[in-house]
């Protein structure tokens, strides 16, 4: 595993149009961010912080209004083809069974499109195996419409890992499940990083979730969208769930709830 | 009897009861059957003329449909192109708009002007009034796309095209399958009102001329078979579209 930084956010400012960038209003300023091969990061903040903003940044499908984004070493121009993305709603396609859900992404991105046809078997094959580790053995043929809401969300992890992308990018995922799915769905990631060693970046506003899975967790401040804080999690891994309940851990989410706390009160004094 | 057979039965039973007081009402008050004819007199004047009537209701049938499927082409290919771009949306919604609130019928003399009597008036008749359900549904469906799965496709290096046609077009099929069932309905009517000043053959056709020679059964036999025709054909849509896009009819515990 290499030093290097994996992605790399240099002064990074957003407006989300020229009007507002006129007016020198930016939904994100001032986005100072490094982040190595492999690390999982979370970012956490008050609801309308500019936490999606940043993704979209980051996977290129937003460009920035000021400085510069690397990914592995190249500035980010456009759509970043080697990330995954999954968010809070899991979008599966209706009319596909689960497996052909978890497939899509190989019949769009190269150099899978191309050879999906002849290759068709083998990928069914990868995708059975990743359902498989999330639990959802034997749900290959059903609908998305007779999965809970929790499996859906696993599949939809799984159609954001399919073609194996470096950087996973996760919009408050776990946000719309209840808290047993939820711890369940927690290691069930960690244990996909684990193995698999990609970078992630979490966005949510479950305290206790970022820092059970993250590296370093990043507190954003709201208008101006700003990273505030920068906590590395230094507990050991791998984590179990008895983690969550000791001190040390408790500590860590009470220090950062007391920094969101901070931010809260002082968005209320200016009214927003 | 169980809730669900007496839901299938149900119209029967209603259609069975309709038939039983109008027979009944004309009996009973001795009615005319030049003003206004019972059933069994309307039936009576099926099975006599049952020769001219399956004739001219071959005409009407095979018309509409031939109007019905320059509806579906141009439909579907018009909704397709304003579904997926905002620009055109722009442009031909309004103008559509204000093409869909002029009476169908109203075309009829000009169509005759340009291709005469017969066919070619009725044929794009159905056409004109029965494309625009189409193609409002097509393009309905293409733009309600969820701006998180476009994300997660664009991530992904997918282009404008591939999500139309992995994403927006199954989507848009059970919209598709919904608005063929209207469409085919509204093509009888427009076949008919065509036959009706503009033919000399076809269900139309027939119902001017019975009119005219106070046959009021055969009048009514007319309306019957137009009505059976365009029943049956609604059925099978409606088969047609449970069947390839049942996903979409099934109630979800989803989102």
């Amino acid at each position: 595993m290499t030093t290097a930084n994996f992605v790399d956010f240099q002064n990074v400012w957003l407006a989300y149009n020229d009007e507002l960038l006129a007016e020198n209003h930016f939904a994100v300023e001032d986005i100072n961010l490094q982040v190595k091969q492999g690390e999982f990061i979370a970012i956490v903040g008050p609801s309308g912080c500019g936490k999606s903003t940043f993704m979209k940044l980051t996977t290129g499908l937003k460009r920035p209004s000021k400085g510069q984004i690397l990914v592995d070493g190249q500035p980010v121009t456009g759509p970043l083809k080697i990330s995954g993305m999954a968010f809070q709603a899991p979008s599966l396609l209706p009319w596909r069974t689960t497996l052909d859900n978890v497939l899509l992404p190989l019949e769009i991105v190269e150099p899978f499109r191309s050879e999906f046809k002849q290759r068709k078997d083998e990928f069914a094959e990868r995708a059975s195996k990743l359902l498989r580790t999330v639990g959802l053995g034997g749900y290959e043929d059903k609908f998305p419409w007779q999965l809970s809401g929790g499996m859906q969300q696993r599949a939809s992890i799984c159609r954001a890992l399919i073609h194996e992308p470096k950087m996973l990018l996760l919009d408050e995922p776990f946000g719309a499940l209840d808290a047993f799915t939820r711890e369940e769905l927690w290691c069930i990631l960690r244990d996909l990083w684990t193995e698999q060693k990609f970078n992630v970046i979490l966005v949510t506003h479950d305290l206790r979730e970022s820092v059970f899975l993250a590296d370093t967790v990043y507190v954003m401040s709201k208008s101006p969208g700003r990273f505030v804080v920068k906590k590395e999690i230094d507990l050991p891994r791998p984590r179990d769930l008895e983690v969550t309940y000791t001190p040390e851990f408790t500590h860590i989410v009470h220090e950062l709830r007391g920094h969101i706390g901070a931010i809260r009160q002082a968005g209320a004094v200016i009214n927003q | 009897m169980n809730k669900k057979t007496l839901e299938a039965t149900a119209p029967w039973i209603l259609l069975v009861l309709t038939l039983v007081i109008w027979q009944a009402t004309c009996s009973l008050f001795n009615v005319s059957e030049f003003i206004f004819p019972s059933p069994y007199r309307i039936a009576q004047q099926t099975v006599e003329f049952s020769g001219v009537i399956a004739a001219h209701a071959w005409r009407t049938y095979w018309v509409t449909m031939a109007g019905f499927g320059i509806a579906i082409v141009v439909g579907v290919l018009l909704g397709f192109v304003i579904g997926s771009s905002r620009l055109a949306y722009a442009a031909v919604y309004p103008l559509m708009t204000a093409f869909n609130a002029l009476p169908k019928a109203a075309f009829v003399p000009i169509l005759v002007v340009w291709f005469g009597i017969g066919i070619g008036p009725a044929i794009l008749t159905a056409f004109l009034i029965s494309f625009f359900p189409i193609m409002v549904n097509i393009a309905t469906g293409l733009a309600t796309l969820e701006p998180e799965l476009e994300d997660v496709l664009r991530v992904l290096g997918a282009k404008r095209w591939d999500v139309l046609v992995k994403v927006g077009l199954p989507r848009s099929m059970p919209y598709f399958f919904g608005s063929l069932k209207v469409a085919i309905t509204l093509a009888f009517v427009g076949t008919t009102v065509s036959e009706m000043t503009a033919a000399n053959e076809g269900i139309g056709y027939l119902l001017i001329s019975a009119g005219s020679a106070m046959q009021m059964g055969l009048a009514f036999s007319g309306l019957v078979v137009v009505g059976a025709m365009a029943m049956v054909m609604y059925e099978l849509f409606s088969y047609i579209e449970k069947h390839t896009t049942g996903w979409a009819h099934r109630s979800t515990n989803n989102e």
